[in-house]
């Protein structure tokens, strides 16, 4: 597993979740599943960070929030939807002011189900995240992305 | 007199879990204004009722929020409940009020954390957090699942506890009144703790009555506002509301802190006392015209939920009146003539739930 010589920091951002998936993802990070033992950091800046954690649908009001905070991540990034609600929409699929998924506005990486997604599954696609990271920093250093 | 500046605050920024804005008008450090606004997270969920049935709404419903999901649930079946005359059994009230307070224990503990985190102090934002995973595993022993645990149903829950289970959570609710003791300690006494809660975001009596603040936010100011000092069930389990008269962010801490211990000891007697029987009642048929409303004190305050039936299966109206949307008002009032440092403290004081603000 060469991508565990890697340490790298996450960004959190609640797109419309309804906090479950959230205080999930803050679950990762305490002494129980303690993310930080493989290196990684929930920072608060999109600037320094190499994955973005995504949970809750889009809408009109945060699609440009959740674009922007893409844009300001430098390469190679990798986007892990978390929850239900991120990969589709879930239970508020139907709902008016719901676009979709995390994927109707920017490409995403790896998809966590479950509702709430279980701090289980969300190390798991962390982990699956950095799989993805490492491929995309060699394509780049083979000039091919 | 400096020049006035206006500094964004989120929607996403390090000391929020969730996305709200606010533009603080400042004059050098100090916060003159804060004009807040929301709509990141709104989902429009109320109006899914329209699509769902009564019965599938109960877990729409439970999507309001995730850290207070059972309070949720239990406002609107009890609504529900009420709406169409069903008498829920004495057992599933019990186990009702067990998980509620279950909820409150967990949702507190997880602010306590949020809170040491905000003044930058990380090892008890740990502690708090590794308590709070106790709690989790009850629901989790009990239900299956760790957040959202759609145990409440129409007509009362939805399996039974059995009396091992039971003795179980008891034995949690022992070890988990001792951690929190210990830890507890450190936001009572602790120097630096009490340097920056002591005296900063003062509410007066006045203010929280004017501006109708509720839950921990009114009752750290000495205003008792508690919707389970109204409910027969509590009064039978030696309910009474925890005050503080300060107003400042340290009572409002105070006052969570209290309420763990009072939620774990309302669990102990719910647990000795609890009867036996039925846990869910059978509930059958359209929903009938007419409208119930029904209060529930959530861990941040005051719940209010409301149901409109129209003789079908699909209710025509499910309201929630949710505590953190009464609170920013307070959470304003605080912020005016902070300094910019304490802002995120402040924000977090008010324990604010944008989710349940946007539904």
């Amino acid at each position: 597993m060469s991508y565990s010589t890697k340490s790298p920091w996450i960004l959190h951002y609640d797109a419309s979740s309804c906090n479950g998936c959230d205080i999930e993802v803050l679950a990762c990070l305490t002494p129980l599943y303690d993310l930080e033992r493989f290196g990684i950091i929930n920072t608060g800046d999109p600037k320094q960070a190499d994955l973005l954690l995504i949970t809750g649908a889009v809408n009109d009001q945060n699609k440009g929030v959740v674009k922007q905070l893409y844009e300001q991540m430098p390469e190679p990034k990798v986007v892990v939807a978390v929850g239900i609600c991120a990969c589709s929409g879930g239970v508020f699929r139907e709902c008016y002011n719901i676009l979709g998924g995390i994927d109707t506005v920017i490409p995403v990486d790896v998809y966590v189900p479950g509702c709430a997604a279980r701090p289980e599954s969300i190390i798991d696609g962390v982990v699956k995240g950095l799989e993805v990271l490492e491929n995309k920093l060699n394509k780049m250093r083979e000039g091919t992305l | 007199m400096g020049k006035r500046t206006i500094v964004p605050f989120g929607p996403q920024h390090p000391a929020l879990p969730e996305p709200i804005h606010l533009d603080l008008e400042l004059e050098d450090e100090k916060v003159i204004r804060a004009i807040p606004s929301i709509g990141y997270v709104h989902r429009g969920l109320e109006k899914l009722v329209e699509k769902r049935d009564y019965e599938q709404m109960t877990y729409v419903m439970e999507r309001v929020c995730g850290i207070c999901s059972f309070g949720h649930s239990y406002g609107y079946t009890s609504a529900v409940e009420g709406l169409m005359g069903v008498d829920v059994p004495e057992r599933a009230n019990y186990l009702r009020i067990m998980f509620h307070e279950l909820s409150r224990v967990h949702s507190h503990l997880l602010w306590l954390g949020l809170l040491a985190d905000g003044l930058g102090f990380d090892s008890l934002f740990m502690h708090c957090w590794r308590i709070r995973e106790k709690v989790l595993d009850v629901f989790e022993a009990i239900t299956g699942a760790r957040v959202i645990m759609s145990f409440c149903k129409v007509g009362g829950v939805r399996k039974d506890v059995s009396p091992d289970m039971l003795r179980m959570v008891r034995n949690v609710c022992d070890d988990v009144e001792e951690e929190v003791r210990k830890t507890s300690g450190v936001f009572m006494k602790d120097s630096s703790i009490r340097n920056r809660l002591c005296g900063t975001g003062i509410l007066t009596r006045e203010d929280v009555l004017d501006l109708n603040a509720v839950g921990p936010v009114a009752r750290g100011s000495g205003v008792e506002n508690d919707a389970r000092t109204a409910e027969p069930m509590y009064r039978n389990l030696g309910f009474e509301a925890v005050l503080r008269d300060e107003g400042d962010c340290w009572a409002r801490c105070i006052v969570r802190v209290d309420e763990i211990f009072q939620s774990l000891d309302l669990i102990r007697t719910a647990i000795d006392t609890i009867p036996s029987g039925e846990f869910c009642a059978v509930v059958k048929g359209p929903v009938p015209e007419g409208d119930y409303t029904f209060r529930v004190e959530q861990p941040r305050g005051e719940g209010f939920y409301y149901v409109q039936g129209n003789g079908t299966k699909n209710l025509s109206r499910a309201r929630v009146r949710t505590p953190t949307n009464i609170n920013i008002p307070a959470m304003v009032k605080a912020l005016q003539g902070c300094d910019l440092q304490d802002v995120s403290m402040l924000v977090i004081t008010i324990d604010p739930c944008i989710s349940c603000t946007e539904r």
